[in-house]
């Protein structure tokens, strides 16, 4: 259950994919498994602006209703839409299928305050 | 596969056959849309209605005779779960014997019939009680005044954080922030967002106990309270909370006390002795009200001196003469929080329970309850994981830890299903984790059958998981699919 190295993560359980000034976010295998199986996703429209350390989403289960972090600011630049259909590939393919929201970044630094893959999974062990 | 009909678990719908009906009505003599159109066909009757807005025909409700109809609902309710029929352990929430005495109490036509317009002076006997109550739970709390107004606990918390404010903000303060540890009722970070506070978490220790420093480092200026429930969620009490009183009151922030876990130490200790400046109380649960599924609550607040000016209003009143009466007159005041002066019902029962325990009573109530979870807790020692260490108060934690067999918290709060227990509280304040509460007025009997209960469900999750996953085999509905009936609910009913 390793998070994998190509990205950074947050101890609230988002991993960052950084491309350049994209990052892609999502919530890690460890995450899903906590909520259990996951019944709908919540995310903010194309365009809307995101603050590092504040809620962007909503992620709901069976069991609990948790909010999404972002561990950067910028702006939506693309939604994944097919997880109103399928919530089920957050569970099945966290950090894959599941991605969540892309951004372009407006404060790059901000990266360098994500955790690393190996701290996280030192962090949460699984 | 048995149709639902035969099961027993047929709707109202699928028992319908055409003709039959369960009351009689006499014949119409109404007419039902304009003088002089009985008999007439519905064409005509119906003259000058728009053709869109007439149904076709009659609706499609079920048709079913009395007795089937009253065997329908006979049914349901023989399925109905309840404290009176079997034992209830569910952790946080005091699912305890409600006393008959107190449903005697409130049902008395002289409190029933009463009306809260009627003057003060035709209505003294409520009020005795009231001002009684309002007496009794300061004693208990150890604090100075107590409002009855709130109408549940979370409606507490949001009344005592109004307090809190209004003394801060009466010094020309505006402390923005309410501190809430990690393993706090979800109910308090939702009343700061209500009562317009940002909620900033604390973290708890391996030991389950508020970390002092991050405590220390958290609290200043801007911190206008600490909530706080002790013994807290994982069931233990914080012995530290001399210390973390003086950290808040040094920077003068309040403690605030979620008086959830109060059945722990009635007549014991009082939260006023240990340095709480306001807490609520939720009367239903401690003292004795049937609760759960939406109600009845009702959430009193204590506090000291020093926030009593800022109570709501009205507050009732004993006078100079021995009469009892309304006071308004609290210049101070956060106003009112509640129409009339709260869950009067609830608070009748409050009252009853209180008096006929006494306080040997009342304390004789929590020490059989933390009895109880200690001897539930050392039973079940080795057979479940309890993160913990004890002594508990009145409830504790365990995680179900049976490594390859997949064996859940779920699986085993469906087990007991089989066995007639209700689950306890599942997969909160820790993930995985199993709740458990069994309250003062269990016999020894019950609880050896509860626990052995579960040491034998932890043996079939060893030797026969797939009992325990597929559980419950008894009960009249299986295994639900929770994830298709959250994904794709069904709501109504199709022919």
């Amino acid at each position: 259950m390793n998070a994998p190295n190509d990205r950074k993560y947050t101890e609230s359980h988002e991993w960052h994919l950084v491309q350049g000034n994209t990052v892609t976010i999502g919530i890690t295998k460890i995450a899903a498994d906590q909520l259990s199986d996951i019944t709908f996703v919540d995310l903010p429209a194309v365009g809307a602006a995101v603050t590092a350390g504040k809620a962007f989403g909503e992620i709901e289960s069976v069991k609990a209703t948790s909010e999404l972090f972002s561990g950067v600011s910028g702006k939506v630049t693309a939604v994944n839409t097919d997880l109103a259909d399928h919530p089920e590939w957050v569970n099945s393919d966290s950090y894959g299928k599941a991605w969540m929201i892309k951004l372009q970044t407006t404060n790059p630094a901000e990266v360098e305050k994500l955790l690393s893959a190996d701290q996280y999974n030192k962090k949460f062990p699984g | 596969m048995e149709s639902s009909v035969e099961q027993g678990l047929a709707l109202l719908f699928e028992e319908s056959s055409a003709g039959n009906c369960a009351v009689s009505l006499p014949p119409n003599d109404v007419s039902d849309a304009r003088e002089g159109t009985r008999g007439l066909k519905p064409a005509a009757r119906y003259e000058g209605i728009p053709a869109g807005l007439l149904a076709g025909e009659p609706p499609p409700l079920p048709e079913i005779g009395e007795q089937d109809l009253v065997r329908h609902y006979t049914r349901l309710s023989h399925r109905t779960f309840s404290v009176d029929a079997n034992f209830y352990p569910l952790g946080s929430c005091t699912m305890k014997y409600n006393p008959k005495i107190n449903e005697a109490a409130a049902s008395m036509p002289e409190f029933l019939n009463l009306h809260p317009y009627q003057p003060a002076d035709q209505v003294q006997g409520i009020l005795e009680l009231l001002y009684q109550t309002r007496v009794f739970l300061q004693e208990i709390s150890g604090l100075a005044e107590v409002t009855l107004q709130p109408a549940a606990g979370a409606h507490g918390e949001m009344t005592g954080l109004m307090v809190i404010s209004a003394y801060h903000r009466d010094r020309g303060e505006d402390r923005i922030n309410v501190l809430v540890p990690d393993s706090a009722h979800g109910t308090n970070p939702a009343s700061c967002t209500v009562c317009s506070r940002v909620a900033q978490t604390v973290a708890s220790k391996p030991n389950g106990r508020v970390d002092l420093d991050d405590l220390r480092k958290k609290v200043d200026r801007n911190t206008a309270a600490l909530m706080l429930t002790n013994p807290n969620t994982v069931g233990v009490f914080d012995e530290q909370i001399g210390d973390i009183a003086d950290i808040l009151h040094k920077q003068g922030a309040m403690l605030y006390m979620d008086g959830a876990n109060l059945n722990a130490m009635l007549g014991i200790m009082r939260p006023g002795d240990f340095g709480v400046d306001c807490m609520h109380i939720n009367t239903h649960k401690t003292f004795s009200t049937p609760h759960g599924c939406g109600g009845p609550g009702s959430g009193p607040v204590a506090v000291t001196n020093q926030l009593s000016p800022f109570l709501p209003i009205p507050q009732v009143i004993k006078k100079s003469d021995g009469t009892y009466d309304w006071d308004e007159n609290r210049p101070k005041t956060i106003g009112k929080v509640r129409s009339f002066y709260g869950q009067i019902g609830v608070l009748v029962r409050c009252y009853a329970y209180i008096r006929s325990l006494g306080p040997d009573g009342l304390r004789n109530a929590s020490e059989k309850a933390v009895l109880s979870a200690n001897y539930l807790a050392a039973r079940l020692k080795g057979h479940y994981k309890l993160p913990f260490a004890g002594p508990y108060a009145h409830e504790f934690i365990m995680i179900p830890e049976f490594g390859d067999s997949g064996v859940t918290e779920l699986d085993i709060a469906k087990r007991l299903i089989d066995h007639n227990f209700h689950p306890p509280t599942m997969s909160w304040p820790v993930h995985h984790c199993l709740m458990i509460e069994p309250t003062e007025t269990e016999s020894l009997r019950t609880l050896d059958s509860f626990a052995d209960c579960l040491i034998k469900i932890a043996r079939e999750a060893k030797e026969t998981p797939d009992l325990v996953k597929n559980a419950p085999h008894h009960a009249p509905v299986k295994r639900l699919d929770e994830v298709a009936a959250a994904r794709k609910p069904n709501l109504r009913w199709q022919a």
